[in-house]
């Protein structure tokens, strides 16, 4: 809107309510993080605005507790696992819905979709038996193939937005300069949707990261995520509220440590690539 | 999918097997296991009758579900109205360049970032009138009584509140896409012909904003619509009923209650349904 003679109050308006907007925003998330450095008696006993004694000590817990902190590192490694394997299955896919037509592109792309959109509820009995059949029951791995239900339609969608940006009088070039179509595919045409990769990578993380339904039901003991951790202590005798907080603000991290590199591609992301 | 011309091949399928194994094994193996268990009354592994309809019209009969139905309805209407106009004036109102759009952007993404069930749990902190801010405030700074563990319409309203906290940043950050895509042309031209602020918006953005503002509704309704941890975190799908949406209900009958004949079939209406709902999504973006 360059050039607009700004009208300085409107703009004094919105720049107000929008920082409203924001402290609202955050004052949930600011709550815990004040609660996390709290002992549980300062919690429950007189209602304070601010802490009267900080302390670590919730986050001390967590750190040297297997119990805790083993959640924390099966969430990251199934999240992982889910990345990788529904990018490498995603991309060759994404290639082709984005180049060429074929018989049932467009019913396919349309079953791609809904399983984007459907219920995890609805799958949870066969999904749970049919990994305790396979024997994959209570391992990362369980719930990082069963998160390829909603990721890769997600990240086939995403990448195939990408792609179609790219002309395709690039792919033509390089195969009549020589290249193999696996050499073009990874010394050209990557490079090229490089951003993309990074954005279908970073929602497949994300959505993995935040899914709680599939990933508690596929596990028990040895693959728990840090999710199912939390809410199996809420309902052990007597909540423990500040390590529960502190908790819940160590899932904030890795999401809040990568939205700073993907910020000017998320809403595309959002959009299923297409804006 | 863009429509221009494209070379027709289907050796393409190849490139698609790797995703459709994958899918198979999440999605159609499971499906065929739904539609196995809906037809049968399972009494143990070796015992079992083919049933054929009954547990549709079981499922289909059934009041408690009848009535999340309608509950999840209500709710997911409620949650369009609330989240679509604000997410439109919020998306309006980011600023579009240097560092504040930078910080914007982040804050208004931070909370999509959060696990599900952490949402719940900041909630469930936050509300309560002993020990959060937002029920203390609520209750003896405002004076206005309130406990969502107690009162229906409170829980009601904690959940709403809790879902447009943390999907309405969702729809700016789509609204916020769709301006940025508008040229300054545009602008420029509006403003020699003298044109209203609201005029601009009634006559170039809301017309560029027509394609994320469809995805924006159908992902809106239908994430809401499929809502299950939240509320579970928050209210567990109490009090009494009131917070019983369809995910919930349903994982009581399959999870809780094992009942695997009625889980199946109300499973299989549940996603026929959102598959409609696929489809006036898919046809309603491929228009754009």
């Amino acid at each position: 809107m360059s050039g607009r003679r700004v009208n300085s109050r409107t703009d004094w308006m919105r720049r107000v309510g929008l920082g409203a907007y924001f402290v609202l925003l955050m004052l949930p998330i600011a709550w815990m993080v004040s609660m996390s450095l709290q002992p549980n008696q300062d919690i429950l006993s007189d209602f304070t605005w601010f802490p009267e004694t900080l302390t670590l000590d919730n986050y001390r817990t967590i750190f040297s507790d297997p119990s805790w902190y083993s959640g924390y590192l099966n969430s990251i490694q199934y999240t992982l696992m889910n990345m990788v394997f529904s990018l490498i299955v995603a991309l060759p896919a994404a290639y082709a819905f984005s180049r060429y037509k074929f018989i049932g592109d467009n019913h396919l792309f349309f079953w791609l979709l809904t399983n984007r959109m459907a219920p995890a509820a609805v799958f949870l009995l066969p999904v749970f038996q049919l990994y305790q059949n396979v024997g994959l029951f209570d391992t990362p791995l369980a719930v990082a193939l069963a998160h390829m239900l909603f990721n890769v339609p997600l990240a086939v969608w995403i990448l195939e937005g990408f792609m179609s940006s790219v002309p395709r009088a690039i792919d033509e070039t390089a195969l009549i300069d020589g290249y193999s179509f696996p050499r073009f595919f990874a010394r050209v045409f990557l490079p090229l949707i490089r951003s993309g990769v990074g954005v279908a990578a970073f929602f497949c993380f994300m959505f993995s990261w935040v899914e709680l339904l599939l990933a508690r039901t596929l596990t028990s003991v040895n693959a728990k995520p840090i999710a199912a951790t939390m809410t199996r202590t809420v309902s052990a005798s007597g909540v423990d509220w500040g390590l529960l907080a502190a908790a819940g603000t160590l899932t904030l991290i890795p999401g809040a440590l990568i939205i700073w590199f993907v910020r000017k591609h998320i809403a595309k992301g959002f959009a299923l690539g297409r804006v | 999918m863009s429509t221009d011309r494209k070379p027709a091949d289907n050796k393409a399928w190849f490139f698609v097997i790797p995703v459709i194994i994958s899918v198979a094994f999440t999605a159609i193996i499971p499906l065929i296991i739904v539609i196995n268990y809906s037809v049968q009354d399972i009494f143990g592994p070796d015992d079992r009758i083919f049933v054929g309809s009954e547990w549709f019209r079981d499922v289909i009969g059934d009041p408690i579900i009848r009535d999340s139905f309608w509950r999840s309805i209500r709710f997911s209407v409620q949650v369009l109205l609330v989240q679509i106009p604000l997410g439109i004036v919020l998306g309006l109102a980011m600023p579009k360049r240097g560092w504040r759009a930078s910080a914007a952007l982040v804050l208004m993404a931070l909370p999509l970032l959060i696990p599900f069930n952490v949402v719940g749990m900041i909630w469930q902190i936050f509300a309560r009138a002993d020990i959060g801010l937002g029920g203390y405030f609520v209750n003896d700074v405002l004076g206005i009584s309130y406990n969502y563990t107690l009162v229906p319409r409170d829980a009601w309203f904690t959940v709403l509140l809790m879902d447009t906290w943390h999907w309405a940043p969702l729809v700016a950050l789509l609204v916020y896409a769709g301006l940025r895509s508008i040229p300054d042309a545009y602008y420029r031209a509006a403003e020699i012909d003298g044109a209203k602020r609201f005029a601009i918006f009634r006559f170039i953005e809301l017309p560029k904003l027509a394609g994320v503002l469809t995805i924006a509704v159908l992902l809106r309704f239908m994430d809401s619509f499929m809502i299950y941890t939240e509320p579970f975190v928050l209210t567990g799908g109490g009090p009494g009923n009131t917070t019983n949406f369809l995910s919930i209900s349903l994982t009581k009958i399959a999870v809780g209650q094992f009942d695997l004949g009625r889980a199946a079939a109300y499973s299989l209406i549940f996603f026929l349904f959102i598959q409609l709902f696929c489809f006036i999504f898919y046809t309603a973006m491929k228009r754009l």
